[in-house]
């Protein structure tokens, strides 16, 4: 029917005094977006299958390619805006959920560049970290109220286990099987050279990343796909997800197309079989629930590991942190509504959860407030982009900070934002073995590593302009932080003056 | 090894059951997590244990002289558990592999997202019968109901909700409610009850019934009517 068709998005502009009918693009595009006409000896696009992900771009040997959006256009409108017409086209076709993969991308507030860094001048000189020791170690668990001494002075060390970070950056959770084997590579030896962790997200720990085990955090979710002792005892912490940013409230839902080989064996489920994840986890129905989850995995450890708790930012979200924290839970990760997914009902993704920045910065007060703050520990999640969203993130209050769209951008990814396609042209989000070997894990860990390590020379300046040396003093300093264009609520949900105030 | 459960903490109870190769815990009163996680030993509990009893066991045997309460083998691997009375909610979550056997009855979602692999098939067979929400999201193993002494429905509703794998097995003559869409229910046939003949045997050993008149009666298969219940769903956007 014509009304289905959808005018494509982008187009391909091939310089053809460039071209030498190599066919790299070609061989390049899974989508099979170029091909070749023998008879004409010429190049063709079929721009319909576009995704914009650069990958013919970037292979292309003599520049001879260009995406460009395309000007057709509907009707102006700033109600009925373009994806609004389209969305009705689509499921009026089609009568199916709308589905989309990586954060929201809508233009809400980005409260992190609404907020600006302070710096000392005159007064309580600013550090230079060339010159000066700067500490970016953090540690994350429970801390003890106060000190106790035996008998004799020596001190009572009781502490609760903990997690140490060279740097406070995590890479966020995603499971093998959302993302490839190289993907899941790249970041497990990235974060054991780094002295940080990676996550696994809901499917489960493939046997050849056990040895990074002391480096990852395994998560345990609604469907408890790949669990059992070895995979909890293998890991630095257990991570219970109960949300995630980009969909709060909804589960997971990993077709049976997509569960074969060592998907499968990962997951411990048959191949072919869909691996659902359902919202809720069906034995937890309030925080008395969820206490017995986290006391029966720190029981199953023998209490030596730091059990974690991922939940959405959603609008009750202080609260909700109050009672994980009197859960028994060491560390709380909040996982804000711009956080990325390899899929998402778009209306959920677009629609539902809060920003992280306002979530962390309420959870924080609430917490202190509630004179419990040193009982947990704070990873903030949900569109972390460079190391100035991480010194903010800290000043609000939180610990530590989880990345993952930043990781995958430093592996290559180009935000087309198909992964739910499994045809990622960059061996990220996919697991045809033609696509995945694209991605080099010893050339990905390194970027991540030089990312990282790029982000954390750019935290010890920025916390040395301030006078501060170590994250423990930046963390929930609010004093280094000032609003730009923020109204009077949105000052004090951050608990932070207004620039010039 | 004698356990006296009394004023004891489950840490201080599975700090001495897992030096053991054999124990009993005597007068065990609502402690939690007993025997999570353990492997390689026999237990016996006398009274009524806690809730996640056997929680991720990994092929150790519990027997328990009483009713259990909660979570009961919750993501269990391997082993066997053998109730001597009921059981709470949520009986073998995402069990994956081992066997769980109640005389009596279980309450909500028993069996919910009770999985298999490879050579692991999780079997749990109740006597009496289940609450609302048996087998839900069911992607593997055999659950197995027989319907003794009851004088309720066999099943609560929602039975099978999202099931997308392994089978469920109902002892009676008409099951008498609903049944979601994703699940097909046919008429137990011989391959059927020769395959889970050995586990009604096994339930009949445990509980001192008699097989022959089990093994008589007339069983139900439930089986999910795709494996993949959800794949029109979506349109990508």
């Amino acid at each position: 029917m014509p009304i289905n068709f959808i005018y494509p998005e982008f187009e391909i502009v091939r310089d053809e005094s460039q071209c030498i009918r190599c066919r790299a693009c070609e061989r390049q595009c899974a989508n099979e977006v170029h091909g070749y006409d023998s008879e004409r000896n010429a190049m063709e696009s079929d721009e319909l299958k576009c995704v914009n992900c650069h990958r013919c771009v970037l292979l292309c040997p003599t520049r001879a390619l260009k995406i460009i959006r395309t000007d057709h256009t509907f009707r102006e409108n700033a109600n009925w805006n373009e994806d609004a017409i389209k969305e009705i086209y689509m499921q009026a076709g089609s009568g199916g959920v709308l589905l989309s993969s990586m954060g929201n991308p809508k233009n809400y507030p980005v409260y992190w560049d609404k907020i600006l860094i302070n710096a000392s001048q005159v007064t309580n000189p600013p550090i230079d970290p060339l010159r000066e020791p700067m500490e970016t170690k953090t540690f994350l668990g429970k801390k003890p109220e106060k000190i106790g001494r035996s008998d004799d002075g020596t001190l009572k060390v009781n502490t609760s286990p903990q997690l140490e970070l060279e740097l406070p950056v995590m890479f966020s959770a995603m499971s093998y099987g959302s993302i490839s084997y190289n993907a899941h590579e790249s970041m497990a030896r990235a974060a054991q050279s780094l002295g940080t962790y990676y996550n696994t997200g809901e499917g489960g720990l493939h046997e050849d990343f056990y040895k990074y085990g002391k480096n990852t955090i395994v998560q345990v979710a609604s469907g408890r796909f790949g669990v059992y002792l070895d995979y909890l005892n293998a890991g630095a912490a257990i991570e219970i997800k109960m949300g995630q940013g980009a969909k709060p409230g909804i589960g997971g839902h990993l077709p049976g197309a997509k569960i074969v080989g060592d998907i499968a064996k990962t997951r411990m489920i048959p191949e072919g079989s869909d691996a659902i994840s359902p919202a809720p986890h069906h034995d937890i129905y309030s925080i008395e629930d969820l206490r017995q989850l986290v006391y029966s995995l720190k029981e199953a450890t023998q209490n030596k590991k730091p059990v974690i708790v991922k939940v959405a930012a959603v609008h009750n979200i202080a609260a909700i942190a109050s009672g994980i924290a009197r859960s028994g839970a060491d560390i709380i990760a909040i996982d804000g509504f711009r956080g990325g997914t390899g899929a998402a009902p778009t209306r959920i993704r677009d629609n539902v959860g809060i920003p992280i920045e306002l979530a962390l910065a309420s959870v924080d007060t609430r917490l202190r407030d509630e004179g419990i703050r040193s009982s947990v520990s704070l990873v903030a999640g949900g569109s972390i982009r460079n190391s100035a969203d991480v010194v903010k993130a800290i000043a609000l209050g939180a610990d530590a900070v989880y990345i993952a769209t930043g990781a995958m951008l430093a592996l290559g990814c180009h935000l087309c934002r198909n992964c739910q396609s499994g045809k990622c042209n960059w061996g990220i989000a996919t697991q045809r073995p033609d696509l995945v070997k694209r991605l080099n894990p010893e050339l990905g860990h390194q970027r991540l590593i030089n990312l990282l390590n790029a982000w954390k020379h750019e935290i010890k300046e920025m916390m040395g302009g301030m006078g501060i040396n170590s994250i423990e003093a930046l963390k929930g300093n609010r004093l280094m932080l000032r609003g730009v264009g923020l109204n009077e609520k949105e000052l004090e949900i951050l608990g932070i003056m207004h620039a010039g105030d | 090894m004698t356990v006296d459960a009394r004023g004891m903490t489950f840490g201080e109870i599975n700090e001495r059951l897992r030096t053991a190769d054999e124990a009993t815990v005597e007068n065990c009163l609502g402690q939690r997590f007993i025997a999570c996680g353990m492997g390689g030993k026999k237990i016996t509990v006398n009274g009524t244990p806690g809730n996640a009893l056997g929680a991720y066991l990994d092929g150790a045997e519990i027997t328990v002289y009483g009713n259990a309460q909660d979570a009961v083998g919750d993501t269990m691997n391997d082993g066997r558990i053998i109730i001597h009375g009921s059981t709470g909610d949520a009986t073998g979550y995402a069990m994956r592999g081992g066997e769980i056997y109640v005389r009596d009855s279980a309450g909500y979602r028993a069996g919910i997202h009770m999985k298999a692999y490879k050579e692991k098939l999780p079997v749990m067979v109740i006597g009496g019968s289940c609450g609302s929400f048996a087998g839900e999201y069911q992607a593997g193993g055999i659950i197995i109901v027989l319907g003794r002494r009851i004088n309720v429905p066999i099943i609560g509703n929602f039975c099978g909700t999202g099931m997308h794998g392994g089978r469920i097995y109902l002892c009676c003559d008409e099951i008498g409610v609903h049944l979601p869409r994703q699940v097909k229910v046919r008429p137990a046939e011989k391959e059927d009850m020769e395959f889970i003949s050995g586990y009604i045997k096994n339930y009949c050993m445990f509980f001192s019934d008699d097989y022959g008149e089990i093994a008589r009666r007339h069983f139900f298969v439930l089986e999910p009517d795709s494996e993949n219940p959800y794949k029109q769903l979506y349109v990508l956007n």
